[in-house]
This record gives structure tokens, sequence and C-alpha cells, in this order.
């Protein structure tokens, strides 16, 4: 196996053990053993090891390439009904900051139908070129032509970095181009920075949970792609005095066949406001106590042009639809700031919602979890709270 | 435009073979942080099926009620996943197939999603493929789109309703963030779901029975047609550099008071903060 302990450097100390996410590891006369049934070689007990008793092999398997010819971030610029979404601009301000490291230059690629105007903003936001491919059959996301454009875009471009939002859409089709391709994908990134001396991109995410953080490279591989969620990096200013070239690419024929048909597109009204894009959000739990109390979670969600979340118990208990889920279950959000009312922090809802900027929890409860992570805490009842906040909110606000 | 759901025509009778891929993962509410080192404990924290998962076993074995057919579950892992095989069994299952080797260890979601994709092919004959939208301790949401790419299926993910099922083709609703799509597609198709798609049900005393005696078809790396480089930690592209504990939030602050001048306080904290 790729991994190791090597037994004259373990002391036996059990750091291992405790770093192990698997439970993988067992003490056997005082010296650590791996249970290779168990490990699943992510190597998080490598740098737990304070002796350098645990050696894991990430070379076992060199493979000679050469990317001399990859060079470009891109980006993709996921577009609904014609308008490019706010997660390309977001997108773009960090491949900017990659491209400079590298020495590069970033691209957008525009799948679509008459996106003409779009094409200037995203030069506006930091695209040096804009790949446009036009279509009456790319007028709406599907997986099918998507993925086979950007693969032949791609194969034919040689970009050596692809980044894509963790939408519905993104998710989706990026875990398709990855296959097509072989290229290592990671999801869901909070951090992306370079590694200036090996020229690759050091990709973070949390791991576990959220509870440890890993780092990811792909140094075999290319592009290096990866995903990253709403709000995790701010939106790149738009500047009406930038350059950019327009590249156009006709396809035709069986690459924008799809198996799959697309017959309706249904918004909800509910949803206008979409969590997962929201700055602020305001969110509700058990401690609402009623329906009807979310009305106080939407009012200041108005005021504040925020969005109303809701924990688990919430929706199961049918106070809330379903999209407002904030966690495991539901959606992960990372908002400027989350309002939690009510709400007592359960570890399924901490994930979905602990990287948030700020975090204001009220909860009568002292000793709920919600309190661990909250930057600002207020040991009270929400419902009482909640319209004398919205009232004096409206006050300072019109200040 | 469509017509409405209450059209819908449900074929019996149209014997489907459906294949549900699931992973045994930790149970997240065993998880526990120490405070002290904001590490995780995971001492004797129990494996369960994926949360997502139970979604999709169940949407398989609704789906066998109805049209008639066999559901057979699917999963990658160490010996032990055996044990999340047999509950799907007490959910309703009908077979269960293990894919276990040590060269398998290590794999990514490419590396995964092959190995899966080789599974589904020993299974010869598949008409619908079923998985949870993600897995509870990656959350990458990849390996249902990876497995259809590799046997060069068509996907829908995110559903959260089957609309109807006809001899040859499919309808679905897909879930978005601003609402949902309704999409039809050829069979086989690979679809991930929602919670919102099923409530699951409670292992029947007939499941529980079958799934004691139930046996478990093992696979190795001999019995699927892979090659060695796709396989494991040398067949996956990404490789972890680091593994980290990030840093402990601050110690938050405390607002005390009446409610009104705790209302005060907040106010001011958002209009900084906004």
């Amino acid at each position: 196996m790729p991994i190791q302990i090597i037994v004259e450097k373990c002391t036996g100390c059990t750091l291992c053990l405790k770093a192990c996410p698997f439970d993988a590891i067992r003490m056997m006369d005082k010296k650590a053993v791996i249970n290779y049934d168990k490990c699943t070689l992510c190597g998080a007990c490598v740098p737990a090891c304070k002796f350098k008793a645990i050696l894991l092999q990430k070379e076992v398997c060199p493979v000679k390439v050469d990317f001399k010819d990859y060079k470009g971030v891109w980006v993709f610029a996921e577009q609904k009904k014609g308008k490019v979404q706010p997660i390309a601009f977001e997108l773009l301000g960090k491949a900017r900051e990659l491209a400079a490291d590298l020495g590069t230059e970033v691209s957008a690629v525009l799948l679509g139908n008459r996106l003409e105007e779009e094409i200037q903003e995203l030069i506006w936001r930091g695209a040096d070129k804009v790949y446009v491919a036009e279509r009456l059959e790319l007028a709406n996301y599907q997986d099918e032509p998507y993925t086979n454009v950007i693969v032949e875009l791609i194969n034919k471009y040689k970009p050596e970095a692809f980044l894509c939002g963790a939408t519905s859409i993104g998710r989706s089709l990026i875990s398709r181009i990855a296959i097509k391709i072989k290229a290592g994908l990671t999801a869901d990134c909070t951090e992306l920075a370079v590694d200036r001396e090996k020229k690759i991109l050091l990709q973070t995410r949390p791991a576990f949970g959220g509870n440890i953080m890993a780092t990811i490279v792909c140094p075999n591989y290319r592009p290096q792609m990866a995903t990253v969620r709403h709000k995790v990096f701010p939106e790149a200013i738009s500047d009406m005095k930038r350059k950019g070239k327009v590249i156009r690419e006709n396809f035709d024929g069986a690459i924008l066949n799809s198996r799959t048909r697309l017959l309706d597109i249904i918004d909800e009204i509910e949803s206008t406001v979409n969590i997962a894009d929201a700055d602020i959000i305001v969110a509700g739990g058990r401690g609402m106590k009623a329906p009807e109390n979310f009305k106080l979670l939407e009012e200041l969600a108005k005021a504040l042009g925020g969005a109303v979340g809701a924990s688990r118990a919430a929706v199961d208990s049918g106070w809330m639809p379903y999209s407002h889920q904030v966690g495991q279950t539901g959606k992960t959000v990372c908002p400027k700031v989350y309002i939690a009312c009510g709400i007592s922090g359960q570890i399924q809802h901490l994930v979905g919602m602990q990287s948030s900027g700020t975090i204001i929890a009220i909860n009568s409860d002292s000793f709920a979890p919600i309190f661990k992570v909250a930057n600002y805490g207020i040991v009270g009842d929400a419902l009482e709270i909640l319209p004398l906040l919205t009232k004096k909110l409206k006050e300072v606000l019109k200040r | 435009m469509r017509g409405s759901a209450c059209s819908s025509a449900w074929f019996s009778g149209i014997d489907m073979n459906i294949i549900v891929c699931i992973k045994q993962v930790p149970e997240t509410t065993e998880v526990r942080i120490n405070p002290e080192t904001n590490t995780l404990m995971r001492e004797g924290v129990k494996s369960i099926i994926n949360p997502f998962d139970m979604y999709a076993i169940e949407e398989g074995v609704r789906l066998k009620e109805k049209v008639g057919g066999k559901v057979t579950v699917l999963t990658m892992g160490p010996p032990q996943a055996e044990a999340a095989l047999k509950e799907a069994i007490s959910l309703g299952a009908d077979e269960a197939v293990l894919l276990s080797d040590r060269a398998f260890a290590g794999s990514d979601t490419w590396a995964t999603s092959y190995t899966l994709a080789a599974g589904v092919r020993k299974l010869k004959e598949y008409d619908l493929i079923i998985c949870g939208k993600q897995a509870s301790d990656g959350d990458t949401a990849q390996v249902g789109p990876g497995i259809a790419t590799h046997l060069d299926i068509p996907q829908v993910t995110y559903v959260k309703k089957i609309e109807e099922v006809k001899d040859k083709t499919i309808r679905v609703e897909r879930m978005t963030e601003e609402g949902y799509e309704v999409i039809e597609s050829s069979l086989p198709l690979l679809i991930t779901v929602v919670k919102e798609i099923n409530t699951p049900r409670m292992p029947s005393l007939r499941g529980l029975m079958r799934s004691k005696q139930a046996k478990i078809t093992v696979l190795g790396v001999k019995d699927l047609d892979v090659e060695a480089t796709h396989l494991g930690l040398c067949g996956s592209p990404t490789q972890v550099a680091k593994i980290f504990t990030p840093p402990a939030r601050p110690e938050g602050e405390k607002i005390e008071g009446t409610a009104e001048e705790i209302a005060v306080k907040l106010a001011e904290i958002l209009k900084r903060e906004k």
C-alpha cells in the first residue's frame, strides 16, 4: 500500500488515531497499525504525526506530462434566460488574481443564443478573451451539448485552469467535462491560490463536514478544474475601459444533440430571492414556535434586502418550503450576514452556514451550539426581539 | 405546453432494471468537535447509508412497485460497506453488489465513478440508475454525473419528481435555484435525487428477514473490465497536498440588555455589516 507506518519512528502517541476520519488506525504493541480495509488514503494522519512516522507516497504513479501548451485561466460564464449570472463575475475576479500569479490571461466561455451585451459585460468584468458559441440549441443549459462544446473548446485552446460555479448547472456540467477529458476536479473551493514555484493551482475546500480543510492539487492533469460556491469571492468590478477579444466558434450537427429534452422551465414565486445567492439571510428554526411567526423573519429580511432561510426542523414541520432549508440536507450558504433565530445549531445546520461572514444568533437556550459559531450572541426570545429590531433597523437605515 | 400532471400515464408491466448507487458514510450527528483542539472526534462513529441515498433507494423501490422490475444496489467500499447494502435490501432492494478491492483505495471522484461504471456494465441490463444528489462526507455531487459520462448515457441531476415512465422514455422534474425544469429523456438514464422526491419508508419485518439471508455479490479488480491506470490513488487526477484545521472562529460577543436595548445594538451592527 502507498501508506506506511515507519515502525522505528512511531512513539505510540496515538495522535494519528485521533486524526483519522475513518477509524482506520489501531494501536498494537504501542505502535500504530493501519487497517487497510478501512483506510481511504486521505492523508489526514500524515501531518498529524509529529514524528514523521507516516509515509504516504503520492508519487507512486508518475505520469510523464508536458503542459507547456496549456495556458490561461478559463471561467464558465453561466447564463440563464440570456443573462450572465453573478457567479461568473465572482469567478472572474478570482481568475484575474490567479492569472496574474501564473503570468497568463483570463478567458470567459459563454454558450447560449443572442448574447451580444453579455459578451461586452464579461470583458468589462475582467475577461481578456471571450469564447462564444451561439446556437438556438444552446439557448438553455442542457448537459450533453454544453459538455460536448466545451470539451471541444478545451481540446482546441488548452487552458491550464477552468473555474465554474457550484450551481445546479455548473456542478452537473463540469463533472461531465472532467470525466471526458480526464482532468482533476475539486468541488466547492473556498480558497484558490497559485503555487508560484510549481505554477499549479492550490485548491482548498472544507472536508469531512467542514471541520477540516484540505488543499487539493492536480499536478499531472490539465486543465486544473474547480467549482466555487456563490458569494465565496467578491464580484469583479465592471470597468468600461477594458478591452478584450471575442472568439466565435461555430458548432453544428451531432455535437449539439441531446438525449434529454427541456420541456418547461418553471420559476416559483416563493424563491424570488434565492438563498444561495443572498447577501443577507434571516433564518428561523423550531424556536420560532409557529409558521405564522416566520412573517417576523420575512419583515426583517425585507428591511435588509435579504432572504429567509429555515432549519430542517422548521421545514420538516411544514413551516417553510424545502427550497429555504439551510444545512446538510438543504443548501450550503455563505452570505455576508446570517441571522439565526430560534435555531439551536445542530452540526447538520452548522455545516451549511458556518462559513458566513458575520453570524448573529438569537436563542433562548444559552447552551445552544449555535453560539459557538456566532460573532454576536443574544440569549433571548427571538419572537420578542425581532419586531423591535425590524422597527429600529428601519429608523437607523433612514438616518 | 405540456399537459397537467393528471394526464400522467404510468405504465405497469414495463419491468425496469433499476440500479441504485449508494455510499457508506460516517454518521455526522455523532461527530463531535473537540473544543480545545478544534479537531474531529470520530472514535466509535457509526457508519450509515449516505442520507441522500436513502431517497434514491426509496425512489427505486417505489418505481419497481409501480411498473415492475428489479432494484439492484451497488456500492464501492471496504468489506464493511456490506452492512449498507444489507440495509438497502431491508428497505426493498432485490439484489446487492459490492465493489471491493484494495486497488480501489484512494479513489477520487474520477476513479470512483470509473469503477462504479464498470460495476454497472457488469450488471449488463439497466434502464435507470438512481443516485443521491451528493454524499454527506464529500459534498461533491460529481460521482452521479461521472458514472453517466463513463457509461455514455444522459443524466438529469437534482430530480425532485418522476412524472411519468414509458417503455423507452421518462419525464422528470429537476430542481433549480429558481424553481424547477421539466425534462424528458430516453432510457437508459442516470438521475440524482433530492430530499423532496419522497419520504423513505422504514424497513419492513420481511425486509429485515430478507436482508439477513441476502447474499451480497462482491466483485474485485479481476471481476471487472477495468484498466489499472484508472483505479484508486493512481487513477485519481486530484491529490491531497495538505490537510489542516481551519483557524478557530474568534470568541463571539454577547449582547445583553432588555429586548429594546438589544434591538438598538443589533440595528447598528446590521447597518454596519450590511
